[in-house]
């Protein structure tokens, strides 16, 4: 038989025990909805983990340390790479450079230094460390209380919650709940803070210093020591808070992380004096700053081995919480798994209940059957008639379930709104249907259901037509 | 092995010209529809042949055998056979989709055949619709449209009564004269067989027990009402 005339006589056939067959369609959808409803809610809550992760910085932040620092991670690289002593510096050109890697967005320096902070004449000793512009759309300034800092080279600083509470005093004890950050961020927005701290001032180049006395066999080294010498001036700068942050952004970085931030430009602008320094001191006098450490943003968290592995090239230590990703990926590729199958069970009841309908329908047309046959119909006619009538109530099961499914989606997930409001926290959009998803749940579904016809179909095709005509 | 092999059939040797119109009679029991459904292709014999236009059946695949019922084999029942959710067009064209032959000539074979058969304006009723007669015109058309060269008719006036039944049969003996197409026609009425065949077979217990010519009446002037 043609296609579209064995399509149009296994519809017509469906219709004519309509509600057997409307049933069983509905248990292929019910199927086909709970299978849809599972992964999409997987896929949902995977996006909005790897959305918020994305946006929280982490995981396309690679941290970048010169082995001279030897605070290297890896102890693998301070066995195998050359000595702390003979690697590189971790210099302006060297940023440069790691900037115009493959996939790098932007590699900026960490400028954090230990200073003291003076806020209505009391002094308080904190971390500060330097933001840069891109930090805006972090996730960890979300909740925030003010606005981000309206350039980079403002005389402003955002606080950290904890910092804010410890200026105003109201730092809470152990335990207790803690103030929000609308009541801290009021009274201080808009207010100033002194910010005293140590500039390097680098000697000027034009006085060579020599020492009256010396002998002049020896000018070059002398020029050197001028050159590297450097002097250390205490200074102050008026800082205006703009924001207070909820969350932590330096979440990562432990002992070192900063309660105080400022914006980037305005961080290297001030030459403040980094603990580096010291022992850098023939670097550090130059004009070319080094940095202690550099964070380069990747542009996607799937590159981050790549643009790591370039950089280690190049001789620096790197760090970044990429294993960290991947344990995650592989935890939701474990629940889109398990959400499957589950969603799966229902479309083996379903399947159940197609063979159900089609034995049911070879008894009921037994006799149709011998018919066929009996006027010429081969077994091949009567087998792809039955298997036609599977596919199509597959088919039909399929596009009803993934419909049932979306809408089971949008319920829930607009329910679950509704509850998160309440809890006063932000929607999410956690639910997630993928085109690939609506198309394979239909295959899916047909696949299903022809293998459930397959039974069915042998056992119509190999009715014996003399017996099935002697049926009443 | 509690089953007993019940020869239905046993050594009955019969040739058939192209063209006869032949009676197979017998009470019930005696082994005639077993050997229809032998001609027909439904049934496999379980030794010997039966050989129809240069084909041994007992040796085709099944297949073969759908092949041979629905291009060689036309057949009409007793009960009719129509498929009862299909109007009488769709009954009757159902062959043809067997046969893979294109919608619009389809149609145009079921009108013409219908037409034949006088069920021109009921095209689009069910069998359930109609009377018996009017159904056993219709499996007719059926049987016709693939323009076999067999008929082979299992009582098909068992269910009517005697003027629609005769005007079956002379529906049926129009086909075997005009068209030239073979018929078998099973009967345990024999009235009915001397009116119409030109051959009585007569069967009993599965073999043959007599072998007689006849002569039917004359076609009725009006052929059919």
């Amino acid at each position: 038989m043609k296609i579209p005339d064995l399509t149009e006589l296994a519809l017509r056939n469906l219709r004519e025990s309509v509600l057997r067959n409307s049933l069983t369609t509905v248990g292929i959808s019910v199927g086909v909805a709970s299978l849809v409803a599972m992964l999409s809610l997987g896929i949902g809550l995977q996006q909005l983990a790897s959305r918020r992760l994305v946006r929280s910085g982490l995981f396309d932040t690679v941290v970048v340390s010169s082995r001279r620092e030897m605070r290297g991670m890896g102890r693998e690289e301070e066995r195998n790479g050359p000595t702390p002593g003979e690697s590189r510096v971790l210099d302006e050109a060297a940023r440069a450079e790691i900037e115009r890697l493959p996939n790098v967005s932007e590699a900026y320096p960490d400028i954090r230094f230990m200073t003291e902070l003076r806020y209505e004449d009391k002094p308080h000793l904190t971390m500060i460390s330097a933001l840069p512009e891109s930090s805006k759309s972090n996730d960890a300034f979300e909740g925030m209380q003010g606005s981000f800092f309206s350039s980079g080279t403002a005389a402003e600083v955002i606080l950290q919650k904890s910092f804010a509470e410890e200026l105003l005093g109201k730092t809470p004890p152990l335990g207790a709940p803690e103030p929000s950050v609308g009541e801290l961020a009021k009274p201080l927005l808009g207010k100033e803070l002194t910010m005293r701290y140590a500039q390097r001032q680098a000697a000027p180049a034009t006085q060579p210093t020599p020492v009256p006395a010396a002998p002049a066999a020896n000018p070059a080294s002398d020029a050197t020591l001028a050159v590297d010498a450097y002097s250390v001036v205490s200074r102050e700068q008026k800082l205006k808070i703009v924001g207070v942050s909820d969350l932590d952004p330096e979440s990562m970085r432990g002992p070192m992380r900063a309660r105080v931030f400022l914006p980037l430009k305005l961080a290297e602008s001030l030459h403040v004096m980094q603990p580096g320094d010291l022992r850098e001191i023939s670097h550090a006098a130059s004009g070319q700053p080094v940095y202690s450490s550099v964070s380069v943003r990747v542009k996607n968290p799937s590159q981050v081995q790549g643009v790591e592995d370039g950089i280690k090239k190049m001789g620096f230590s790197t760090f970044s919480i990429l294993d960290a990703t991947r344990s995650l990926r592989q935890f939701f590729a474990i629940l889109d798994l398990f959400l499957g199958i589950f969603g799966s069970l229902a479309l083996a009841v379903a399947s159940i209940g197609i063979v159900n309908t089609l034995v049911m329908a070879i008894l009921e047309r037994r006799r149709e059957i011998g018919i066929m046959k009996a006027i010429g119909a081969s077994d091949g006619d009567v087998k792809s008639l039955f298997f036609a009538e599977a596919g199509a109530m597959g088919v039909l099961g399929g596009i009803v379930g993934v419909a049932l499914g979306w809408a089971i989606g949008q319920v829930i997930n607009f329910g679950t709104n509704i509850y998160l409001r309440r809890q006063s926290l932000p929607p999410e959009h956690f639910w997630a249907v993928p085109w690939w998803l609506v198309a394979a749940a239909i295959v899916f579904a047909s696949v299903v259901s022809l293998v459930s016809g397959l039974y069915p179909a042998g056992r119509a095709a190999r009715l014996d037509p003399v017996q099935a005509l002697r049926y009443e | 092995m509690g089953e007993t092999l019940i020869r239905a059939v046993d050594g009955v040797s019969l040739d058939v010209r192209s063209g006869e119109f032949l009676a197979l009679l017998g009470s019930s029991g005696s082994g005639k529809s077993s050997m229809l459904n032998l001609i027909a292709g439904l049934d496999r014999p379980t030794a010997g042949s039966v050989i129809v236009a240069d084909r041994d059946l007992a040796k085709l695949t099944r297949e073969q055998l759908a092949k041979y019922r629905l291009h060689v084999v036309g057949m009409v029942f007793q009960s009719f056979n129509l498929i009862a959710s299909m109007t009488l067009a769709e009954n009757v064209e159902l062959p043809l989709r067997f046969a893979e032959i294109d919608r619009g000539e389809r149609e145009k074979l079921a009108r013409e055949a219908l037409g034949r058969v006088g069920l021109g304006a009921r095209m689009n009723h069910r069998p359930s619709e109609l009377s018996g007669g009017e159904q056993q015109r219709a499996a007719l058309a059926r049987a016709l449209i693939n323009r076999p060269k067999l008929l082979l008719a299992d009582e098909p006036t068992g269910n009517l009564d005697s003027h629609t039944g005769s005007e079956i049969m002379e529906l049926v003996r129009e086909f075997n004269r005009d068209l030239g197409m073979t018929v078998v026609m099973v009967t345990h009425e024999r009235p009915l067989a001397e009116r119409y065949v030109q051959r009585m077979i007569f069967l009993a217990d599965g073999k043959l027990v007599d072998d007689q010519p006849n002569i039917p009446i004359p076609l009725s002037a009006g052929g059919r009402s």
